[in-house]
Order: structure tokens, then C-alpha cells, then sequence
């Protein structure tokens, strides 16, 4: 299969590839896939706590060439959104930027819900009662 | 540097020698007879190239000319085999003896027996390094088998099976014994004798020749086996397969025999060298990396390795001016990792990881020191972006994690 020129860049130079520290409250983690299925993505975001503004991302990708394609999209997407509005990211998109292949479609869901479940774990920290607990945990490490 | 893109997927498909080519282009326009014509000169020149293959084909397998059946490639041959045997000697039985890591051609025609409730097959397991166990193949069979096959050399992982012994045994038991030598035959000494094997497939595109054409060896003594043909018409080939000779593809599979034949020993050494350079080197300058396949019975050209923590398709990509495959899923289009990698017991995960080099007479040790570094190079890039290499690192052990898959 050919692969478009937009997903060979983003192979050939991912973006915001690396990982934040875990424990810093300001940072939600998403790691979607199993390594059983062949995709495992990793999506970091730090968050500004006041403005929910998300102000970078990293990435790790264990996955076919799309899958890494559309993680590093994904970096590029999210950064300066309101987290309300990252959370509306849509597959499609990913599919249209990078024009996937229907079999590749998977990828970009994979992408998709990396972004929820980065978002929902610096939720955990920040909305579900306990930003305290998160805090304290982070002074503990640190 | 040598010339790009590089092709080691030698067990895919390989070129045609020149030498072959050469054969057969008089049999496109100038010699073009119809071998069944046996009335003018045209229809004799064709049925002497035909006859002259024949031969060149039963040296390199060591059988008789007459024994030897053409067809359009070695998934007829294997549908021919199978679906022949059951069908002709079915008063005598319906049970079939096979192996789970047989070509599609193989494993589908099984199913396609059962499923019409022609046949029972068992499909043997093999050990972790893809091989038969001898000792399995006799215990599975029945006063009802009729066939055991059984093939010579795995596409994928280049393991050899202990092929003389499974036929002496089907033999003892009275089985007929088919075997799928697509990968073996021209590459390693087979002597159908020696190995008791009553029906052979080979494939011309498999070892220099050209695409869309093969052979059925069928044993005419010791004892005489019989097939039932799977396709009506005018009776070519003894009534075992009607159909008008393709004579150019014939000419160029009997051409392939021949110079494999003389040239086998050489070109095994050659292999062998550029094989084990390749395997050291992967293995000296990458951790964890693990080979599929025998450690000495496997095929010379062939090498399958698991790149663990980077997934197989991403790492071809990486490799876009070598051309090699790979078992993961994402290179499939059903979505699932390849079946005979996991059936050697290795994780989904490293069948993902899995790359398979075909090396072939073409390839030099330039090609090999190039193919070294890039795989190197892009197995530690890609590496550097898994987040499965940075848990691992971190100590995580990747078992024991919770994943949300879909
Ligand atoms: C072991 C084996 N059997 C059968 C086949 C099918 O051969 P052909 O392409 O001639 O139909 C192949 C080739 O893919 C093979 O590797
Ligand atoms: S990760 Fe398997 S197809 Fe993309």
C-alpha cells in the first residue's frame, strides 16, 4: 500500500515525540491500544490548570506507520485548544489531513481516544474532588 | 552503496534468471506450437520442449520424467494433490494428517474437504521452532488416513521438517504422502525417494522462473499413486490436468530446475554466508531481538526475526528501499498477525515485531552490510518512539499491564 506524503512526513519527522513526567498534576497521560493488537499509543498533554488550555503535548507510538502518523498529528492538533474543544477531535479529521486508507481508519480512532483518555486522567486530578491529592502526591515525588 | 531499492523477499517471489528468460522467448512467436498437435512440425517442437522440461524437472527431485504433471503453479498443484487423493481413494478412507503452519494453498484445501464433509483432518501442532515431530505424524494416523501432507520448508520461517522420516512413516501406514516443496525444491537436495514422498508441488517463480506455473510429481511405482483431476477437458497430462500446455512457462520451470540443480551446492554455500552475516550482525548490535525458526534446520536464504517493542509494519516503512515482510497484522488484510509465527508459541506482540529476509542468488554482501545498518538504525529510531521500549525500560513488566484495547 502507498502511504500519502503527509503521513511519510510525520513518520520521517514526528512531532512532540517523548513523555512528560506522570506525576506532574499538570500532565494527563492517555495510553490507548494493546500490545496484543499491535498499536499502543501514548499521549501526554499539559494542561494550564486556570485557562484549561492545553499548552503541549508529547507522544510514543508503538504502531504501523498511520498510527504513528496520526499521534503526531494529534500533538500538533491539540496544542493552544480549551480542552472542551479537544475533547470534540473527531477521527475524521485525522483521516481527512492524513488521507488514510479505510483499513487505517482504526489508527486515527486509536488517536482519538488517546486525546479522551489524556484529558480524562488530568480530570481525575483536577475535577474529581481531589486536585489536592494530586498535588500532594507530586510534592511527595518531587 | 549498493543499487536501491534492494529486493530480499526471495521467498515471495524471486526474478527470472536471464538464463531462463533466454529459453523461452523462442516458444513466444517463433516456436509457438500447441504440444497436444501431433500432426506438424509446430505441435513436435513444442511437445519436444515440454518433454525436455519434464526431464530437467524430474532430475532435480530425482523422480522420472513421466511422472511429472504441469500445472499453473503450486496452489493448483496442492489443490490437485489433495482434493485428488481424497476423492480417488475414498472408499478406502476420508482422514487427512497435516500441520497448522501449511501454505494457505494447503491448509484452505483441508478446510474446503471438510466443510463438503469429504474429509476429518488433524492439524499437528509444531514446536517452538516450527517443526513436525515425527513421532506426532505416527500417531495421528488412522486406519482411515489416506493422506498425510506435509510440507518441505516453511515460507515464512525456512524451518525443515524431518520430511524423510514423516514419509517412511505414511509409507509403513499406507498414507499417501503429498509434500508442498515450493520452498525446498531447487534450494536444498530432495530426492523423492530417498524421502518417500508419492506427491511433490513445486512453483517455477519460486527459484528464477517465471509466474503462473508448476509441477504435481506423482509417483508411478513403489507403489503407483492415483488423483482424481479437479478440472474437465481435453485430458492433457495422462487425464490427471486437461488444459493446453502454457509451453514458454514450462520451457522457463524446466530452465530454473536446471540451473538450480547444478549450481545448488555453490549458491547454498554463498547463502549461507550471506545469511549468517546478516543474522550476527542484526544480533550484535541490537538487544532483544529473537529469531523465528530453526536455529540450523531452516532454509539458507532465509532469516525472520522479532524486533520486540517495534511494530513490523512501521519498521518496513522505515525500510522503504528494502523490500522485505513482515507478520504483523497491519501489514495483513484480515488484521491478524501472522499464523505461523504464533503457532511456534511466540506473543502476538512479537509476531508483530517479526521481519522475514529472503535472501537470494541475486543478493551480495553489499546489499547485506546496507540492509544491516538501516535495520538497525530504524529498529532503535522506532524504539526511541515506543512507548512499550520506555515501560520496559522503566522496569514495567508489559504482562502485567491493564490495557484498554477497543
Ligand atoms: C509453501 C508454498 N506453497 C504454495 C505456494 C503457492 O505457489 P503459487 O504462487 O505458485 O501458487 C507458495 C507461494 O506463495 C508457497 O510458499
Ligand atoms: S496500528 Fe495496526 S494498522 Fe495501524
Amino acid at each position: 500500500m502507498a502511504y500519502s506524503d503527509k503521513v511519510i512526513d510525520h513518520y520521517n519527522n514526528p512531532r512532540n515525540v517523548g513523555s512528560f513526567d506522570k506525576s506532574d498534576a499538570d500532565v494527563g497521560t492517555g495510553i490507548v491500544g494493546a500490545p496484543e493488537c499491535g498499536d499502543v499509543m501514548k499521549l501526554q498533554l499539559r494542561i494550564n490548570p486556570d485557562s484549561r488550555v492545553i499548552e503541549d503535548a508529547r507522544f510514543k507510538t508503538f504502531g504501523c506507520g498511520s498510527a504513528i502518523a496520526s499521534s503526531s498529528y494529534v500533538t500538533e492538533l491539540v496544542k493552544g485548544k480549551h480542552i472542551d474543544e479537544a475533547m470534540t477531535i473527531k477521527n475524521t479529521v485525522i483521516v481527512s489531513e492524513l488521507n488514510l486508507p479505510p483499513v487505517k481508519i482504526h489508527c486515527s480512532v486509536l488517536a482519538e481516544d488517546a486525546i479522551k483518555a489524556a484529558i480524562g486522567d488530568w480530570k481525575k486530578h483536577h475535577e474529581d474532588g481531589e486536585p489536592a491529592a494530586a498535588e500532594q502526591r507530586k510534592a511527595q515525588e518531587g | 552503496m549498493p543499487k536501491l531499492p534492494i529486493y530480499m523477499d526471495n521467498h515471495a517471489t524471486t526474478p527470472v534468471d536471464q538464463r531462463v528468460l533466454e529459453a523461452m522467448l523462442p516458444y513466444f512467436s517463433e516456436k509457438f506450437g500447441n504440444a497436444a498437435s501431433r500432426n506438424h512440425s509446430f505441435g513436435w517442437e513444442a511437445e519436444e520442449a515440454v518433454d525436455r522440461a519434464r526431464g530437467q524437472i524430474a532430475q532435480l527431485i530425482k523422480a522420472k520424467s513421466k511422472e511429472i504433471i504441469f500445472t499453473s503453479g503450486a496452489t493448483e498443484s496442492d489443490n490437485l494433490a489433495i482434493k485428488g487423493v481424497v476423492e480417488f481413494y475414498k472408499e478406502k478412507g476420508d482422514h487427512i494428517v497435516t500441520c497448522v503452519t501449511e501454505h494457505k494453498a494447503v491448509l484452505d484445501s483441508c478446510r474446503a474437504l471438510e466443510r463438503a464433509g469429504k474429509a476429518t483432518v488433524t492439524y499437528l501442532p509444531v514446536d517452538k521452532y516450527g517443526m513436525v515431530d515425527p513421532d506426532a505424524v505416527r500417531k495421528a494416523i488412522t486406519d482411515r488416513t489416506v493422506l498425510v501432507t506435509i510440507m518441505y520448508a516453511n515460507n515464512e520461517v525456512g524451518t525443515i521438517h524431518p520430511v524423510a522420516e514423516i514419509g517412511r512413516i505414511a509409507r509403513e501406514r499406507g498414507a499417501v504422502f503429498h509434500c508442498d516443496a515450493v520452498q525446498a525444491a531447487g534450494k536444498i537436495p530432495v530426492d523423492v525417494d530417498r524421502d518417500h514422498i508419492d506427491l511433490l508441488s513445486i512453483s517455477a517463480h519460486k527459484i528464477y522462473g517465471p509466474k503462473g506455473v508448476g509441477a504435481l510429481y506423482v509417483r508411478s511405482k513403489g507403489p503407483r499413486v492415483r488423483i482424481t483431476p479437479q478440472m474437465d477437458g481435453g485430458g492433457h497430462e495422462r487425464g490427471m490436468r486437461s488444459g493446453t500446455l502454457n509451453v514458454t512457462g514450462i520451457v522457463g520451470l524446466g530452465k530454473a530446475c536446471e540451473v538450480a540443480a547444478s549450481e545448488m551446492a555453490e549458491e547454498n554455500r554463498r547463502l549461507l554466508d550471506l545469511r549468517d552475516k546478516l543474522q550476527a550482525g542484526i544480533f550484535e548490535r541490537l538487544d532483544e531481538v529473537s529469531l523465528n525458526g530453526h536455529p540450523t534446520e531452516r532454509l539458507p536464504g532465509n532469516l525472520n526475526v522479532s524486533f520486540a517493542y517495534v511494530e513490523g509494519e512501521s519498521l518496513l516503512m522505515g525500510l522503504h528501499d528494502i523490500a522485505v515482510s513482515s507478520g504483523s497484522a497491519c501489514t495483513s488484510a484480515t488484521l491478524e498477525p501472522s499464523y505461523v509465527i504464533r503457532a511456534l508459541g511466540v506473543s502476538d506482540e512479537l509476531a508483530h515485531s517479526s521481519i522475514r529476509f529472503g535472501l537470494g542468488r541475486f543478493n551480495t554482501e553489499a546489499e547485506v552490510d546496507f540492509v544491516t545498518d538501516r535495520v538497525t538504525h530504524e529498529v532503535k529510531r522506532l524504539r526511541e518512539m515506543s512507548p512499550l521500549y520506555e515501560m520496559a525500560r522503566d522496569g514495567i513488566d508489559l504482562k502485567s499491564v491493564q490495557w484498554k484495547a477497543e
